[in-house]
C-alpha cells in the first residue's frame, strides 16, 4: 500500500483546466505521477456517465477542473456539471465507494499553481484509500 | 406524461444479490422524459451497479436495452430472445411497462427499478409536477384547463376551501391553491360565469377506482 501511487482521470475544461495544466507544466511543478488528462471544451460537456466510467474504469479518482461559477464561457456548462458530479457523488455513495473518488475543483486560467497543487492533495487523499475497488 | 422516480441503489441491489446475469431494460417514452430510465439513465445505473458488485466480488453482468417502449406488445416482444439469456429483468419503465414484460414472459422475474409516481407536467428542466390524476372523466373545460383533482389537496369542485390564503393552499403552503389559478384563469378567459355552474360529485366506484383495472374498447379497431 506505501508504493501505491493512484491512478487519476483529470476531465479538464478548454477555458480553465487546460491553460492551468500548462502553466503547471511549464513551471515545472510538482504532480502526480500517474495522471490521464482529458480536455473538453466546457466541463458541461461532460456527461454523468463518463465520469462513472471513468472509475468503472479503473481510475482510484476523477477530478473534473472546471470554471467558477459566473464564469463559464458557455454560460451555464459548469452550473450543470456541478449537478452532475451531486449526483454521481450520490451513486458512489449508494454502492459503498469513498466518495473522495471523485471531485470538481473551480479555477481560472492563470491558477497553474493551484492546479497542480490541488492534484498533489487529491493524490494524498487517495493513497490511504488504497487501488479503486473496480481494479 | 407518465412521472417516476429511480429506487434507491441499495433497494435494487438487494433485488439482484442472487443473479448473476440481468437484462436492465430502459423506456425511451416518458421515463425518457423524467429521466429516470431513459437509454442514458440506464446505462448510468448498469455502470453503478456493476462497480457495486466488482466492490463485493460478485460481478454482475448486465445486459443493456432500451426499446421505444415497454408498454406496447411489440416493442416487449422485441425483448424475448435476449431475455431468454439471463436470469432476471430489471426494468426502470414505469409500472405498466413492469407489467407488459411480466405478461408476455411470465418464465422470468422483472423488478421495478422505478417509482411511478404520477402523470404530470415539466414545469422547469429537472422539475415535474402533478397535473391529472386520470379520474376519467375530464372537466377541463369547466374549469378553465386547471384541474381541481390533481391540483386541489382537497379535490374539491365548487371553489375553495376556508384555508385558501394570498392564493396559496392551507395544507402545503408552497403549492398554489387550484382554485385561485382557476378563478384567475376563467376571469382572464371572460368564462367567470361557469364558475356558477354546480360540478357534481364524482362517482369514483362507478367510474373508476373502486372497480379493478379500468379498460377501454374499441370495437372498430379490434381485427
Amino acid at each position: 500500500m506505501s508504493n501505491f501511487e493512484p491512478r487519476i482521470v483529470a476531465f479538464c475544461c478548454e477555458q480553465s483546466g487546460v491553460p492551468a495544466a500548462e502553466m503547471a507544466k511549464s513551471l515545472k511543478l510538482e504532480m502526480p505521477s500517474d495522471l490521464e488528462f482529458v480536455p473538453v471544451p466546457c466541463s458541461g460537456r461532460i456527461e454523468t456517465l463518463q465520469l462513472m466510467k471513468a472509475l468503472e474504469s479503473g481510475a482510484d479518482g476523477v477530478v473534473v477542473f472546471a470554471c467558477h461559477e459566473e464564469n463559464c464561457r458557455y454560460l451555464q456548462g459548469n452550473r450543470r456539471l456541478k449537478g452532475r458530479v451531486g449526483y454521481a457523488k450520490r451513486l458512489i455513495a449508494g454502492i459503498g465507494w469513498e466518495k473522495e473518488r471523485l471531485d470538481v475543483f473551480n479555477l481560472a486560467t492563470n491558477d497553474g499553481v493551484k492546479f497542480a497543487e490541488l492534484l498533489r492533495e487529491k493524490a494524498e487523499q487517495l493513497r490511504p484509500l488504497g487501488p479503486s475497488p473496480g481494479k | 406524461m407518465i412521472k417516476a422516480e429511480q429506487k434507491s441503489i441499495e433497494k435494487l441491489l438487494e433485488y439482484l444479490a442472487p443473479y448473476g446475469k440481468i437484462m436492465l431494460a430502459g423506456c425511451g417514452a416518458c421515463v425518457t422524459v423524467c429521466q429516470a430510465g431513459g437509454e442514458k439513465d440506464v446505462a448510468l445505473l448498469a455502470s453503478a451497479l456493476r462497480m457495486a458488485r466488482q466492490k463485493t466480488g460478485q460481478p454482475l453482468e448486465i445486459l443493456e436495452v432500451t426499446p421505444a417502449r415497454q408498454c406496447e406488445p411489440e416493442f416487449a416482444l422485441e425483448l424475448a430472445d435476449p431475455i431468454g439469456k439471463v436470469e432476471a429483468v430489471l426494468s426502470v419503465s414505469c409500472g405498466v411497462g413492469v407489467q407488459t414484460l411480466a405478461r408476455h414472459f411470465p418464465a422470468t422475474m422483472i423488478f421495478p427499478g422505478v417509482n411511478t409516481k404520477f402523470l404530470g407536467e415539466t414545469v422547469a428542466h429537472g422539475v415535474w409536477e402533478e397535473r391529472c390524476q386520470a379520474c376519467g372523466d375530464c372537466l377541463l373545460e369547466k374549469t378553465a384547463g386547471i384541474c381541481p383533482i390533481a391540483r386541489c389537496a382537497k379535490q374539491l369542485l365548487n371553489g375553495p376551501c376556508g384555508g385558501s390564503s394570498q392564493g396559496k393552499c392551507e395544507i402545503k403552503q408552497e403549492t398554489d391553491c387550484a382554485w385561485q389559478l382557476i378563478y384567475d384563469r376563467s376571469k382572464s378567459l371572460g368564462r367567470l360565469h361557469r364558475l356558477t355552474e354546480m360540478i357534481p360529485a364524482k362517482r369514483w366506484g362507478v367510474q373508476s377506482r373502486d372497480s379493478g383495472p379500468r379498460r377501454i374498447v374499441r370495437e372498430d379497431l379490434k381485427v
